[in-house]
Formats: structure tokens, C-alpha cells, sequence
């Protein structure tokens, strides 16, 4: 058994990768800065030199082209994962993801599937302005077709990979810029994730928290604060974006009464929506309050830090929206 | 002219004839039954271009991958799927070759690695250079051919589509069919430089232009270009000048272009044209060429037949393939 290993979620995330490579020669990564400049997040790094150029593939600044071209390159038996820098740039290769990886499998008739793993830097915080910050995942989960993860924990991104490349289908993991410089510990004896349950990270019985990717900390952050002034939050790390584990939720929420959702996306047709409509489709009279969310303000990300840390969901937002819920219907 | 004919082995060129005949056999119920309504949604024709699918098609070794546009019944009857099978397809029943659900545009088929019918324009080459990379990295010599349309060499994935397999050298066959109108938009009217061979060349590849009316020239041409991607020597960029001869989709009046030129082209319709020279030769006979027809109508009314006796997917089965496991819930 495995000691406990102390590392960053890069780390995490580049373990992964190697295991990934060393494991099945099927697997290579290509993307924009993959190789010799070692990833922009700086996640590759020294994979060029064990792994050699045709398996940690520098691409050209050609999103749709080499997206598509890990769409081909699955459909022909490899195992590719194509790394986007950004999710804003994700964008560019939107057609490729939506056109041909979510549908080809249904479009033809179960013949043909797409066994392409990508991962994207998404959000905000590090004060890059508006189109390097924004967190457009939910609108990827919108797509039947393709599986969406966000890691949030050392665990995730250490393990997610292996299942993602497993899947016979698209699967795109969403990685948090802020995150990869984050600290934890690999446990002894990890053997891997599952790709299908959303997990609790802190129980509690007076209201269920959800967030997931760079929100998780910040919802643990309130969950200790409001824990403070006895308010016991049960947090929910959603891990899976797409499909939605409604049971989990539902499962909380039942015993809570109470649901507060954290998201970085903007609130008008977010992912907290879609979870908020699916608990009141599916518990509306379990609940003791209306559901409440605290997401992005609806403006492009700004740069100045105070505007930035204004415009995103923060742990004190999260409290004042939690104390509300219960002011308002005491538990 | 007949030199040229005389080279060929007899069977290959009644074998290009036999093609041209079943798509144009093929085609023309099509819109037939497109008017019955037993085809719905839309439907492109390929009447006119018939010899660049089957000049090109025939030139592809069996393990070759085809990428395809949503223009595509002929490529795929030539690959060797059936005509019973595509038909079931454009009628929506699930012994379609994707099961129905496809249609007209969208024509797969495993065992021919035929990869669609792509209603993206421009959607199928960076699949097409991808299947090439992951053949290059598997050290298989097969190739990918991808037909697209001029109208495609407009769209960003063209040209990210050309470099990526010129700086990879990847056995892509880029397989462009100019029949001067995208959709309704004349080449002129939409290119800043309409020739294509030098717009493609800019990536350091391969290039040539054949007349697409001419099957023979198509075929040959593109087994030259086939052999250099076999070699080694990275992907082939062919311009195929051809021209339809239908409206654009079964929703198009034509009002972009004048009936004198639609009446210039059809003069040098490739079926006719072709049996014509065979006939010349020696090669052919006028019974023969009915027989060659009237087969590919016996095909067609199977392939009817087949479709019309066809069972629907059922609403439950739907919902199957989308991902794993199945995602759907009521």
C-alpha cells in the first residue's frame, strides 16, 4: 500500500497524465504549449522528455483543428487527450465538440464512438481579465453526449483521468486555474475515483451545500464559518457536471430541507439552475426555504482585483446567503 | 483519347461507367420519392458530379478511410454500401445505415469506414487529419480520403485542417469538389483568389486540378496522388471542376445562376460523355449501356422496396448510443 503523498493539484494532475502514458501507448497529449514550454499552467511539464514528441504533440494556435484532429485520432484507435489553454478558447474549437464528438455516436447509429478525453483551465481569479476567466462548463453540460468533470480535490485530479479514458465516449475535464497551485494529500492507498457520484465533503443537517471545481473551497471556507455561529452545513463537492447525480443531492437535501448553490457561471441559465429546477421538480415539500444561489455577477470578469473578487461567488456571500436562509425559516 | 481508354483495363472503365449510371439511377428516384415525401428533411443532390465519386472512390484501397460532405449518396454507394441500406436510411428506418437516424446528410457505415456525411461545411477535415494521425502513429499505410466542397475553403477548419497535415505529413487526401456555387454563392462572389490548387498550395503540399466531368482523368489523377501519400510523401490537396446540375437542395429555386449555363455543363454531362468515347473505342455497345441501366433501376427498385418494408426505431431505442451508460431520463 502507498504511503500518503503531500502535492499540488498540477501535481495531481500531471501524475495522472504520466500514468496515463506509461500505461497505454494509445494515450498522447497534444495542445497548444503541451511539449517543450511545458503546458501554460505548466501541468506537462517534463512529460516531452520522458514521453518524446509524437506523444506530447506541440500543436499550431488551432483549437478546431487539432480538437477535431483528437476526434479523428480517437475514431482511428488512439487514446488522445487534447488540452485546451483555456475555456475561452474553447470557443474556438466549440464546433468540433458539439458538431461531431457529442453526436457522431447517435448520429451514426451506435457504429462509431469518440473515445477523446479534453481538459480545460477554466475560471477566474488570478486576474487575467475577462477572456481568460470565465466559466463556461455549464454551458458544455447543457450537451447530450459528452461526460463534464471538475476535479476540486488532489484526489479528483489525480484520479479522474484514468476513467475519463476509459469511457468509450467524449469526456471533457474542466481543471480550475486557481486550484493548481493548491495543496493536499494524496492518501494512502488511493486506487482511483469513480466519474459518476457527486460526493460529500463536509456533512451537516441544517442546509446542503453544493459547489464544485474552484467554488468547493470557498463553500467549505463558509460551511466552517457558519458552523461558528451553529449553522451545520452538509457541503456537496458535485464532481460530475454532466450527468447530474440527482439522487446524491436529492439525498442531502431531504435530510437538510435546505439547498444553497455556489457557482462561478453566470446565475441567468447556469448550472445551478438546472440543479435548482431539478430539486424543486423533485423535493419541492421537503424544502423549508426557497433554494437560493450565489453565483458570478453578471458582468464580463473584471481585472482589478477588487472588481474580480466582487464579481465572483466568495465564502462571505456564501454566509450572508446561508444566514438568510435560515433567519428567514429558523431551522 | 482512346489511348488513354486503351490503357485502362476494360473491367475498370465499365466498372466507372456501371457507377456513374447506379448514383445518377439513385439520384433521380431520390427526388422522386422526395416529392412522394417518402424522403423528408433536405436532400442534396449529386447529378452532374457523378465521376468525381466514382473516378475518386474507386481509387481508395479497401482499409482507406472516406470523410464525406452532406452531398455524399454517391461516395458512400461507390464505397460499397448498399443501395438498400442508404435508401432505408433516407427513409428514416432503423435498417438505415445509421440506423435512421442520419438521414440524407448523414450516412455512416463501420465496415467501410465511411466517417459521414458532414453537414458542417469544412466539419469533416480536421477528423479526417486526425484518423490520418492516429493511422501514422499506429504505423498503418492506410490513407484518409476527405471530400469537401469550395465553398469549404472559406471556413478556418480548411486551413487549420492543410496545416496541421502538411506540418505532420499526414496521408490526408484532401479531396476538394468545386462545383462553383456554395450553396448559392458563386466562387468569385466569396474567394479572394479562386484558384484553388494556389490557395491550397500556400501550405506546402501537393497539389493538382483534374476536370471532374471526366472520369477517367479523375480516377487516374487521383491514384497518382494516393500513390505519393502512400510513399511518405504527406497529404495530396485534388481540385475535381465539376458542376451540379440539380438545385443546390429540394428547398432551392436557383436563382443565382442562368439556365444557358446550367445547359453549358449538362452538355458535358460525364455519363454521356464517357459512353460516348467507350462507344467510340469499341468498348462499349448501346445494349450494354441500356443493360448497365436497367440493372441499376432493378437495384434502385430493391433498394425501395427494402426501405418502404422497413421497421421504424422504436422511441425507447432512441435514446440508446448517445453516451454510457444511456443518459435519459423521463
Amino acid at each position: 500500500m502507498s504511503a500518503a503523498q503531500k502535492m499540488t493539484y498540477r501535481d495531481a494532475c500531471r501524475l495522472a497524465l504520466q500514468e496515463a502514458m506509461q500505461q497505454d501507448e494509445r494515450v498522447f497529449l497534444m495542445g497548444e504549449d503541451v511539449g517543450r514550454y511545458g503546458g501554460s499552467y505548466a501541468v506537462s511539464k517534463g512529460l516531452l522528455e520522458e514521453f518524446g514528441e509524437e506523444r506530447v504533440r506541440d500543436t499550431p494556435l488551432s483549437e478546431l483543428g487539432f480538437t477535431g484532429a483528437g476526434i479523428g485520432a480517437a475514431l482511428g484507435g488512439m487514446r488522445p487527450i487534447v488540452e485546451i489553454m483555456t475555456v475561452n478558447f474553447s470557443l474556438l474549437a466549440l464546433d468540433q465538440i458539439v458538431n461531431t464528438a457529442a453526436l457522431l455516436r447517435h448520429m451514426s447509429g451506435g457504429q462509431f464512438t469518440v473515445p477523446l478525453v479534453i481538459r480545460i483551465s477554466t475560471g477566474a481569479g488570478r486576474q487575467l481579465a475577462a477572456q481568460h476567466s470565465h466559466s463556461l462548463e455549464g454551458w458544455f453540460a447543457h450537451i447530450p453526449g459528452i461526460r463534464v468533470l471538475m476535479p476540486a480535490t488532489i484526489e479528483d485530479a489525480r484520479g479522474m483521468l484514468a476513467p475519463a479514458l476509459r469511457d468509450p465516449d467524449p469526456v471533457i475535464i474542466f481543471e480550475h486555474a486557481v486550484l493548481y497551485n493548491s495543496e493536499g494529500e494524496l492518501p494512502a492507498g488511493f486506487t482511483g475515483v469513480d466519474i459518476s457520484q457527486a460526493r460529500i465533503r463536509r456533512p451537516g443537517r441544517d442546509l446542503t451545500l453544493v459547489a464544485w471545481g474552484g467554488c468547493l473551497p470557498k463553500a467549505l471556507a463558509a460551511a466552517t464559518t457558519l458552523a461558528q455561529q451553529g449553522i451545520e452545513c452538509e457541503v456537496i463537492d458535485l464532481r460530475i457536471l454532466r450527468p447530474l447525480d440527482d439522487a446524491t443531492l436529492l439525498d442531502s437535501v431531504r435530510r437538510t430541507h435546505r439547498l444553497l448553490i455556489v457557482d462561478e457561471g453566470w446565475r441567468s441559465g447556469s448550472l445551478a439552475a438546472e440543479i435548482a429546477a431539478r430539486i424543486a421538480e423533485q423535493a419541492f415539500y421537503e424544502l423549508d426555504a426557497p433554494i437560493a444561489r450565489v453565483c458570478s455577477e453578471e458582468v464580463p470578469i473584471p481585472y482589478p482585483r477588487h472588481l474580480e473578487e466582487a464579481a465572483l461567488p466568495q465564502a462571505d456571500k456564501i454566509v450572508v446567503c446561508a444566514q438568510a436562509m435560515v433567519v428567514q425559516c429558523p431551522v | 483519347m482512346t489511348d488513354v481508354l486503351q490503357a485502362c483495363h476494360q473491367d475498370l472503365l465499365l466498372k466507372l461507367l456501371r457507377d456513374m449510371v447506379h448514383i445518377r439511377s439513385l439520384e433521380e428516384r431520390c427526388a422522386q420519392l422526395y416529392g412522394e415525401t417518402k424522403i423528408r428533411g433536405f436532400l442534396h443532390l449529386y447529378i452532374g458530379e457523378e465521376a468525381v465519386a466514382a473516378g475518386a472512390v474507386n481509387a481508395l484501397e479497401p482499409g482507406d478511410a472516406l470523410v464525406a460532405t452532406y452531398r455524399e449518396h454517391g461516395h458512400a454507394l461507390v464505397r460499397g454500401v448498399s443501395a438498400e441500406a442508404i435508401m432505408a436510411e433516407m427513409f428514416g428506418k432503423s435498417a438505415g445505415c445509421s440506423r435512421g437516424r442520419g438521414g440524407s446528410m448523414h450516412l455512416f457505415d463501420a465496415e467501410q469506414r465511411l466517417y459521414g456525411g458532414n453537414a458542417i461545411v469544412a466539419g469533416g477535415l480536421p477528423l479526417a487529419v486526425g484518423l490520418a494521425l492516429a493511422d501514422k502513429m499506429q504505423g498503418r499505410k492506410r490513407v484518409t480520403a476527405c471530400f469537401f466542397g469550395e465553398g469549404a475553403m472559406a471556413e478556418g477548419a480548411f486551413h487549420e485542417a492543410m496545416n496541421l497535415a502538411a506540418l505532420w505529413q499526414l496521408p490526408v487526401l484532401f479531396c476538394c469538389e468545386n462545383n462553383l456555387y456554395a450553396m448559392g454563392t458563386a466562387l468569385a462572389r466569396s474567394e479572394s483568389q479562386v484558384l484553388l490548387t494556389v490557395k491550397a498550395a500556400s501550405y506546402n503540399i501537393n497539389t493538382r486540378s483534374v476536370d471532374g466531368m471526366d472520369v477517367v482523368a479523375v480516377h487516374s489523377q487521383t491514384r497518382k496522388a494516393l500513390a505519393r501519400i502512400r510513399a511518405g510523401h504527406g497529404p495530396c490537396f485534388i481540385e475535381y471542376q465539376t458542376y451540379r446540375f440539380r438545385a443546390h437542395s429540394m428547398f432551392d429555386p436557383e436563382l443565382y445562376r442562368d439556365k444557358a449555363e446550367v445547359e453549358q455543363w449538362k452538355q458535358r454531362g460525364p455519363i454521356h460523355g464517357f459512353s460516348a468515347r467507350l462507344k467510340e473505342a469499341g468498348l462499349l455497345t448501346e445494349e450494354v449501356f441500356l443493360n448497365l441501366e436497367a440493372e441499376a433501376g432493378d437495384e434502385i427498385d430493391r433498394a425501395v422496396q427494402f426501405a418502404e418494408a422497413a421497421d421504424w426505431e422504436s422511441i425507447e431505442d432512441c435514446f440508446a448510443d448517445v453516451c454510457t451508460p444511456p443518459e435519459h431520463t423521463a
